[in-house]
């Protein structure tokens, strides 16, 4: 049984086939429409959500599916103490695939080992968040048409940020990458991810500490923002919350086709006047993640084997 | 010269970095033997200087995996009979379970009940991870 834990559990082809899939929901959403009639999403949201927790039940309801679950941890039964072993093992009598959100790290994982549907990770603390990622390679591919070459800035909290680890761990298969990371010091990316992700696979990477410094050399810039609940310390939080803010004057110096990105929700990190600017990529990206999520159910659940080859779904 | 006596049939642990020999008594469980166990720490090696050393008597195996993690130095002799019969080097292990935990509060293993399980993910600088939240294990 397929699971999605981490961003690398699908080799780039099955990546690139799942956004193809995507890309042929959002030209055909009739053809779909029932492919998952019968089906049941269980969405375990042990941690508050919107985006993702919409999007994945949007995406299973535009399948003809249904979904049951619950939006944060104290109306599940983990406020009773209950493991999450014991938990997917309920769920997987009740629901034939699962979203699941967890506040700790590795949760999605230790739920797959005893789940007898597919797991899906939706977000494990600062750790993972492999359909974001998915989300936006969706966002990449249709913007840009490719990966190879591109030149990504990474601003913000590159510490916590799951989204931005995931992100790397997939750019990484592709050729030619260069990343410059940009973050203030206390919010540096993990020496592991450099170490072990991004220099064995051989693409160039740097940091800064002002996005103005590399913002002409960039053609996608990812922004994040820096998220209070992962901080133990409200002061350090304050201090580093509002580190960068994109305006449209600091875009002067941008490519004119420069993808703006950003996972959302948003805070200060990009003003508002910016959401007007053409290379505002984002919501756009948003958009795209129910269809991404749409394409993994189909995946997992087995229901997209012919759909690509022409035969009628 | 301090003299222990040999073992006629049991494990010597030799070449232990000086020093780490309680920590190896302590993740291979030594102390639940009710046999014989001698530990020599800072015993004179023409190798090292310096060298620690178990002795265990009556012991047939021990986890390769614990000693090659604490220290892949040592060796393991095997002797029968007062001879050496075997010699043995452990290897870094590509998986610990259980032998160490997680320290990341946030890891779902400070609250699940589950296997401590931990890959090795640089092995020129004997660097751990935890398979569940990727923190590294840090001595």
């Amino acid at each position: 049984m397929r699971h999605l834990i981490d961003p690398l559990d699908f080799t780039r082809q099955e990546t690139d086939r799942l956004l193809e899939l995507a890309e042929n929901i959002i030209q055909s959403p009739g053809a779909y429409a029932h492919r998952c009639a019968g089906k049941i999403l269980g969405a375990l949201f042990f941690e508050p959500s919107t985006r993702t927790r919409l999007s994945f039940e949007s995406a299973m309801l535009r399948l003809g599916g249904q979904v049951l679950g619950f939006s944060d941890a104290g109306s599940s039964s983990a406020s009773k103490g209950e493991s999450v072993a014991d938990t997917i093992r309920m769920v997987s009598a009740y629901a034939d695939i699962a979203a699941m959100r967890h506040f700790k790290e590795g949760a999605p994982f230790v739920a797959s080992r005893y789940a007898k549907i597919p797991v899906i990770n939706a977000g494990d603390g600062g750790h993972q968040h492999p359909t974001q990622t998915l989300t936006d390679m969706f966002a990449i591919r249709r913007r840009r048409g490719k990966v190879d070459g591109m030149t990504i800035g990474l601003c913000g909290d590159l510490k916590f940020g799951r989204t931005v680890h995931s992100l790397i761990k997939s750019l990484v298969r592709y050729e030619n990458v260069r990343f410059i990371f940009i973050s203030p010091e206390e919010l540096r990316v993990p020496g592991y991810i450099v170490k072990e992700v991004v220099e064995p696979s051989g693409h160039r990477w740097e940091e800064a500490r002002a996005m103005e410094e590399v913002m002409p050399e960039l053609d996608i810039l990812y922004m994040t923002r820096v998220q209070r609940e992962r901080f133990f310390n409200e002061e350090d939080y304050v201090r580093l919350k509002d580190s960068y803010v994109l305006t449209p004057e600091k875009l002067r110096a941008a490519k004119p086709d420069l993808s703006i990105m950003h996972p959302l929700p948003r805070v200060n990190e990009i003003a508002p006047e910016v959401d007007n600017d053409s290379r505002a990529v984002y919501f756009e990206q948003a958009k795209g993640g129910v269809y991404v999520r749409m394409a993994l159910i189909l995946t997992l659940l087995g229901l997209e084997k012919g759909i690509l080859d022409g035969e009628e779904a | 010269m301090l003299n222990i006596d040999s073992i006629e049939n049991g494990i010597v642990i030799d070449h232990i970095t000086a020093g780490r020999s309680m920590r190896v008594y302590d993740l291979l469980e030594l102390d639940k033997l009710d046999t014989c166990v001698a530990i020599i720490k800072n015993a004179k090696s023409e190798k090292f200087g310096k060298k620690d050393i178990i002795k265990i008597e009556g012991a047939t195996d021990i986890d390769l995996d614990v000693l090659g993690f604490i220290d892949d130095r040592a060796t393991v002799c095997i002797i029968r009979d007062g001879k050496l019969v075997e010699k043995k080097r452990p290897t870094l292990p590509q998986k610990l379970v259980n032998i160490v935990s997680c320290k990341n509060p946030r890891c779902i293993t400070s609250v699940e009940k589950v296997d401590q399980v931990f890959y090795l993910c640089d092995e020129k600088a004997h660097r751990y991870r935890c398979r569940y939240c990727e923190q590294e294990y840090k001595k």
